[in-house]
């Protein structure tokens, strides 16, 4: 009952932040609408004991918000509180690929049959018993150790080689986009000598 | 098992449960129970601390500081303040964008009161206990920020941008070494459960993470450096200059919106101080394993709820204690030192902090190893408690139960002492 209320309060939060970041026209107001939108989706992560997924949904999802926050900001300095507009083109644009997608999205949940996937409360036990060890099991997986096994029971690494590779390999493929970020945006001096390393 | 927060939470449900109560108003009350304690915890400190704010700043700069208010060391200095607050004139300018205006400060306070909702003030008082309780606090911590850009934007002023602006590009920075040196002694405990990390570190002072090896030690420092910074406070409140910027993200703040961020600012203080002690400074534990027993005894001495209460209270003034011993510290260097320009402290954190905070993240992580060489353990001392073995579930009271040893390495040494 109180889970229902509070499932309900956070997806019309979810839902009424996403229609403000299309309805609002002031670039900040879409932003904190954004932020809304996404803190709720967290509140939604939490009702459903995922609490790792919930906390990287704000630090990833909400921070990274914040930095399109900035850019709002940033971008609309030069007149207080500019509006954006769109043409009725764009509009029309937007509304076909939204509907498009949003079709998708309801074809795929009404084609579930919902009564026989069992609850994440079988799943993962409930979230008022267990003290948030949903994480454990993310890690552990990472590593290649299947959530339903004991440590050491299913022994050795044959089928279970775990998301650790993959992730690194993102990893490094992040740092160097940073790195030549960096590499690019760097104040340009000395434009003679610059041009010798290229070579080497 | 010692009851936790949450466990008492099961209690205080089926306590109201039991005097014919629905399910559903139960836990809606045993709900309002736990977010007024830690309101009144978010309140509390900043109390605390503004009153000691102003006497420490007047004792520095050789003022007396408040001497009338509530007798003769003005300890109701801050309920006064607070009071002079509200009767101020709620303004919004007219170039404001007023409902973002009116939402900023709540936007700061929901963040860093939601912080203490995973601070573990004692062995069993925690609100919502996790695995990932750090990892999940920092991340709420960093929404604060959010709050002052959106105040330094609504404000429809100039220096309230700029003062938001710089709080931004400060915020983002100062948040990578931030995080680098919160993993240091995540990883040399090997949990992210703030509970399990300060469990860990019972026994003598040499037993806390801070002493476990010189990278943790400089952490700490390095840690505590990027704490002042997160909280905005001098030298780094670039934010609110008021040499440059009148007042920064705060000037067309006034009265009680004014005084939320300030509570908010006083409490994520005392939230960065609290992590500090959980991490590398013991948590709840003294350091001296003798008293240590007997601010515990409580919880053995009965089954009684009201003596492990009491055992918690304990905990909770030692942990109290250090904390506010910290947030003293920041005081101290905000009336001693003048304020960074924008560049220094850009630059200080990014051609120095981060540099830093990376060397001694990959030296914590090849000490172990060195020290497994030379000592066969993984700290430098002969550890006590319960780093002389590390145990899968860590039971940190009571002698009777013996560890169990995950480590092989460990377990062959840890024999010897177990004998003692």
């Amino acid at each position: 009952m109180t889970e229902q209320t509070l499932f309900w309060i956070f997806a019309i939060l979810a839902g009424g932040g996403a229609i403000g970041v299309v309805i609002l026209q002031d670039i900040v107001r879409m932003a904190f609408s954004l932020i809304i939108s996404l803190g709720s989706t967290a509140g939604l992560f939490f009702l459903l004991g995922a609490d790792f997924v919930a906390a990287t949904q704000l630090l990833v999802y909400v921070g990274g918000t914040l930095v399109l926050l900035i850019f709002g900001v940033m971008l609309t300095a030069s007149g207080p509180f500019r509006r954006i507009r769109m043409s009725t083109g764009e509009t029309l644009l937007g509304a076909a690929v939204g509907l498009l997608f949003f079709s998708v999205i309801a074809f795929t949940v009404l084609s579930v049959n919902w009564q026989a996937v069992p609850s994440y409360r079988e799943v993962a036990g409930s979230p008022s018993k267990q003290t948030g060890n949903t994480s454990r099991a993310i890690g552990l997986r990472l590593v290649g150790i299947p959530a339903d096994s004991t440590i050491g029971l299913h022994g050795g690494r044959g089928s279970n080689t775990g998301y650790l590779l993959p992730f690194e390999i993102v990893s490094v493929h992040l740092l160097v986009v940073l790195v030549g970020a960096a590499y690019l945006a760097r104040a340009k001096r000395r434009e003679s000598t610059d041009a010798e390393p290229e070579d080497a | 098992m010692i009851p936790t927060l949450a466990d008492t939470a099961t209690t205080i449900q089926s306590q109201l449960e039991g005097w014919e109560l629905s399910e559903s108003w139960a836990m809606f009350l045993a709900a309002v129970i736990h977010v007024a304690l830690v309101a009144g915890f978010f309140g509390l400190p900043a109390g605390i601390f503004i009153w000691s704010e102003r006497k420490i700043s007047g004792r520095i700069q050789d003022r007396l500081g408040p001497t009338r208010v509530g007798g003769k060391f003005g300890w109701l200095q801050a309920l006064a303040d607070g009071g002079k607050l509200i009767q101020k004139e709620d303004l919004v300018p007219a170039d404001a964008d007023g409902p973002l205006f009116r939402l900023a400060p709540y936007v700061v306070v929901v963040s860093s009161l939601a912080a203490l909702m995973f601070l573990p003030f004692s062995d069993g008082w925690i609100a919502v206990s996790l695995d990932i309780g750090l990892y999940l606090m920092l991340a709420v911590m960093s929404l604060e920020v959010i709050g002052v850009i959106l105040a330094g934007y609504a404000s429809g002023s100039k220096w309230a941008l700029f003062g938001g602006m710089r709080e931004a590009a400060q915020m983002v920075s100062y948040e990578i070494p931030m995080s680098i040196c919160v993993v240091i002694p995540v990883i040399t405990a090997g949990s992210l459960n703030l509970n399990e990390i300060a469990a860990m570190q019972s026994g003598w002072a040499a037993n806390w993470i801070l002493f476990n090896d010189p990278f943790t030690f400089a952490a700490f420092f390095i840690y505590f450096v990027c704490a002042t910074a997160s909280c905005k406070r001098a030298p780094f409140d670039l934010a609110e200059a008021e040499s440059e910027l009148v007042a920064g993200f705060l000037t067309e703040y006034s009265g009680f919106r004014w005084s939320l961020f300030f509570l908010a600012e006083y409490a994520s203080m005392f939230a960065v101080c609290g992590i500090a002690v959980l991490l590398f400074l013991g948590g709840w534990h003294t350091g001296i394993p003798g008293l240590d027993t007997l601010l515990d005894g409580p919880r053995y001495a009965s089954d009684s709820f009201v003596f492990g209460w009491l055992a918690n209270l304990l905990g909770f003034t030692v942990f109290f204690v250090k904390a506010s011993l910290l947030v003293c510290v920041q005081i101290w260097i905000r009336w001693t030192l003048p304020r960074l320009r924008i560049d220094q402290v850009m630059m200080t954190c990014l051609k120095y902090l981060v540099p830093i905070s990376c060397v001694l993240f990959l030296g914590a992580v090849v000490w172990p190893l060195v020290t497994l060489s030379f000592t066969g353990h993984t700290t430098w001392g002969s550890p006590t408690g319960n780093r002389a073995a590390p145990t899968m579930r860590l039971e940190s009271h009571g002698n009777s139960s013996t560890p169990t040893k995950i480590t092989p390495l460990a377990a062959s040494h840890s024999s010897e002492d177990s004998d003692q």
